[in-house]
């Protein structure tokens, strides 16, 4: 069984994987330290992830979808390492490592790229050398050697191609007064240029008109690979008719309750996310009742 | 932020707080007219200097000092139990500098500055001030050539004395304030610039201050004359050594820019700040001040400031020729238990005249930092325009900014902009970069000087990366 079940090693595997967000204000430590805050003022931690399994294999794309509040930006969030969310129970294995005890810096190094659904401005920085640092940090990880400047400058105007980002845009300061459309495609930039193991893509297409969201589509798919993992996360099936995945999940109240192949993207479309709620709540309270009574259902 | 962010402060460490050890002349703590006398004969000065000094002491001695304005909080300062003069004992006079004091010759080469005429540095003349003399100049013969004039104030009095004559205490009057009367009595050393007509300075000129004796205060007063016509660039850096005691460091530093004539003014201060309980560090106590005499005249403040406990200073610009621009570009960075009160004086009196302030205060640990600015347009300033722009940037919750604008407006024809921001550093920036790699230290940096950049691109290229990795030593461990 070696040969084959090493291949076989899945890229990413959550099991029964717990988490809560520390309530908005509060500060916090990074979702993977253990350490819960002691006293946190404001305010009791909010359950979100209520049990996630899931694996997903090297040259995989799968579908996260869900209603608002499902908790699908959480699980991007925790998968990332992001300060105000705190692992309660199960485990993240990342190509067998424990995902949640490295730093967010750890976590990108070593492959994992999370595409924001609000990026950040970072004012007075050029979108160039931020990226070139990102770059150079990412492969010193690997034992590569740091890109000079010329070197990186032919890297990332190939990479630019994919997602059609003018030059202007780079010598601009970080998502600076971008719109939502070349913020997203930066994302893309981003990634294609930082070669990520596990990409989480998280709403991507949210705030996108039909033009920008062909072009993020077609970036994304021309970095589909067999050593990559990738993982959507959308509110609407419209994406997955560009980016069509091979497994589709629903998450609802914090746990997968129902995955397929991406015909359920289409089922889930036609039918809303009322159908699979109503299914769901079935279920949770069986499951409820089996564990005992635990904190309240809103999900942030 | 996390709460480890003191902790990591305090074990931030200091990199200039080393004494040297080399035999000194100094005089005993204490003020009087006698050690004014004794400062004063140990300089050869001529008679009008000695008056001129006696005359800033008597004014002192009626005033206060300033406490209730200024956004800053420390003891009352015995003024007795400090040291107006120490000096390293070396040659009277040195024929080269050849002759440099060895050990005075490393502890610059510690400081990075190098007094080695062959190894000049990108055309940086350096003026070395040691405690209250001037050790080295360099360059000066190179300078002389053209007609400028690069020199210890001491020696200038010689020189020039003049020039000296006419234009000392033109800008800052002897009882300009509390601590600029203080500076006009005891002064000891400091450098005094004059370009002639026409002449753009050849190379950047700087000077380099160093206190090195304890208990002793550092009084420099710099003198900068640019005639008709003439350019040129002077920095100016400072450190001191890692001491419990707070030192007084009260300069006077004086710019006249006459018809079409240039002053490009760039410091980097760098004093020791003192400790993360706040013990020690040097009290910035400073008056710069630069008058625009002549026509299309220019004067450009830029300064980083990221040491001393406390910082009390505002470069200011007296806009008397018509046309004649001002300028103000500061970043000031409080970490530990620093305090910052700083800001600038635009006083437009020309016709068509011109200012521009930006400023970037930056708090970290529990530093407090406060802009203090006033834009003045005189009633026969038809035309002046002034736009400010003050932004802070807060990293951790311990911290303080502030912003005091004061605006005077006499001339309807006058347009003034003020823009003012105030951010943290955000959980989620820090995130988005790390995301992406980058060390949050790293991430820190960047975003610091992202902020800043609009005023470190006004330095002088290898000052601006000095004062990048200045930055990003002062905010080690901010963030943890």
């Amino acid at each position: 069984m070696t040969r084959e079940s090493a291949s076989e090693r899945p890229m990413l595997e959550i099991r029964d994987l717990r988490a809560t967000a520390k309530p908005a204000g509060s500060s916090a430590k990074p979702a993977g330290s253990s350490a819960k805050p002691a006293g946190s003022s404001g305010g009791e931690d909010t359950p979100i992830l209520k049990g996630i399994d899931l694996t997903i294999r090297a040259g995989e794309v799968h579908a996260l979808m869900g209603p608002n509040g499902s908790g699908k930006s959480t699980l991007a969030n925790v998968l990332a390492g992001k300060p105000g969310y705190g692992v309660t129970a199960g485990k993240v294995l990342f190509e067998g490592r424990d995902l949640t005890a490295m730093t967010p810096e750890e976590r990108a190094r070593a492959g994992v790229f999370l595409a924001f659904q609000y990026p950040v401005e970072i004012p007075g920085v050029s979108n160039m050398y931020f990226l070139k640092q990102a770059a150079n940090a990412v492969r010193a990880q690997r034992g590569q050697d740091e890109l000079d400047a010329i070197e990186f400058l032919q890297l990332v105007r190939e990479k630019m191609k994919l997602v059609e980002i003018p030059e202007a845009l780079m010598n601009r300061a970080v998502n600076e007064g971008f719109s939502g459309g070349e913020k997203k495609r930066n994302e893309i930039l981003q990634m294609a240029v930082l070669d990520p193991r596990l990409a989480v893509l998280d709403e991507t297409d949210s705030g996108l008109d039909i033009d920008a969201l062909r072009i993020v589509a077609s970036g994304v798919n021309a970095l589909r690979a067999p050593d990559r993992a990738m993982l959507v996360i959308t509110h609407y099936q419209r994406l997955l008719e560009y980016i069509v995945p091979d497994r589709v999940h629903v998450l609802s109240g914090g746990r997968i309750v129902r995955s397929g192949g991406k015909e359920l993207a289409r089922e889930l479309e036609a039918k809303g996310y009322a159908w699979v709620a109503q299914a769901t709540e079935g279920r949770a309270q069986r499951a409820e009742g089996e564990r005992g009574p635990s904190g309240p259902e809103a999900a942030a | 932020m996390p709460n480890e962010t003191v902790e990591q402060l305090a074990r931030r460490e200091y990199r200039w707080g080393f004494t040297t050890p080399i035999e000194q002349d100094v005089v005993d703590p204490g003020l009087s007219e006698d050690v004014i006398r004794l400062i004063s004969a140990k300089k050869g000065e001529p008679a009008w200097m000695i008056d001129w000094r006696l005359e800033a002491y008597r004014r002192w001695q009626k005033m206060e000092e300033p406490h209730h304005w200024a956004n800053v909080r420390y003891p009352a300062i015995d003024y007795q139990a400090i040291r107006y003069y120490a000096a390293p004992r070396q040659k009277a006079k040195l024929e080269s500098l050849d002759e440099l004091d060895p050990e005075l010759r490393r502890t610059y080469e510690k400081l990075g500055i190098s007094l080695d005429e062959q190894k000049r540095l990108s055309g940086v003349a350096v003026d070395a001030v040691f405690d209250s003399v001037s050790v080295a100049t360099t360059f000066k013969k190179e300078l002389e050539k053209h007609g400028i004039i690069f020199c210890p104030f001491s020696e200038a009095l010689h020189k020039a004395p003049e020039l000296v004559q006419q234009y000392l205490g033109s800008v800052v009057p002897q009882g300009d304030n509390f601590f600029a009367a203080l500076n006009s009595a005891v002064f000891t050393d400091g450098s005094f610039v004059y370009v002639p007509p026409g002449v753009r300075c050849p190379m950047e000129l700087s000077t380099y201050f160093r206190i090195n004796a304890s208990e002793t205060g550092q009084f420099e007063r710099t003198l900068i004359i640019a005639d008709r016509g003439a350019y040129v660039s002077y920095l100016e850096g400072c450190t001191a050594p890692q001491r419990d005691e707070n030192q007084l460091h009260a300069a006077v530093v004086e710019l006249v820019a006459l018809d079409d004539a240039e002053i490009k003014y760039s410091t980097v201060q760098n004093w020791y700040p003192g400790d993360a309980e706040g013990r020690g560090g040097i009290y910035n106590f400073v008056t710069k001040r630069g008058k625009c005499a002549g026509r299309r005249s220019k004067i450009s403040w830029t300064q980083v400031e990221t040491g001393s406990a406390i910082t009390w200073k505002y470069p200011s610009c007296i806009l008397l020729g018509d046309e004649s621009i001002g300028e103000f570009y500061s970043v000031a960075l409080t970490a530990k238990r620093q305090q910052a009160d700083t800001g600038t004086k635009m006083i437009h009196i020309g016709k068509g005249t011109r200012s521009t302030i930006i400023s970037k205060g930056i708090s970290a640990g529990r530093g407090q930092n406060s802009y203090r600015g006033l834009v003045r347009i005189q009633k026969g300033a038809d035309g002046a325009r002034n736009y400010s722009q003050c932004d802070s940037l807060l990293i951790g919750d311990e911290c303080g900014a502030h912003t005091f604008p004061y605006l005077e407006v006499a001339n309807s024809t006058a347009q003034v902009e003020h823009e003012a921001t105030t951010s943290k550093i955000g959980e989620d920036q820090l995130f988005y970069c790390q995301q992406r790699g980058i060390s949050e230290e790293d991430a820190v940096n960047m975003i610091v000087n992202g902020f800043c950049k609009r005023v470190l691109r006004e330095l002088p290229m290898e000052f601006a990366v000095e004062a990048q990795k200045l930055l990003g030593v002062s905010l080690e461990g901010a963030v943890g």
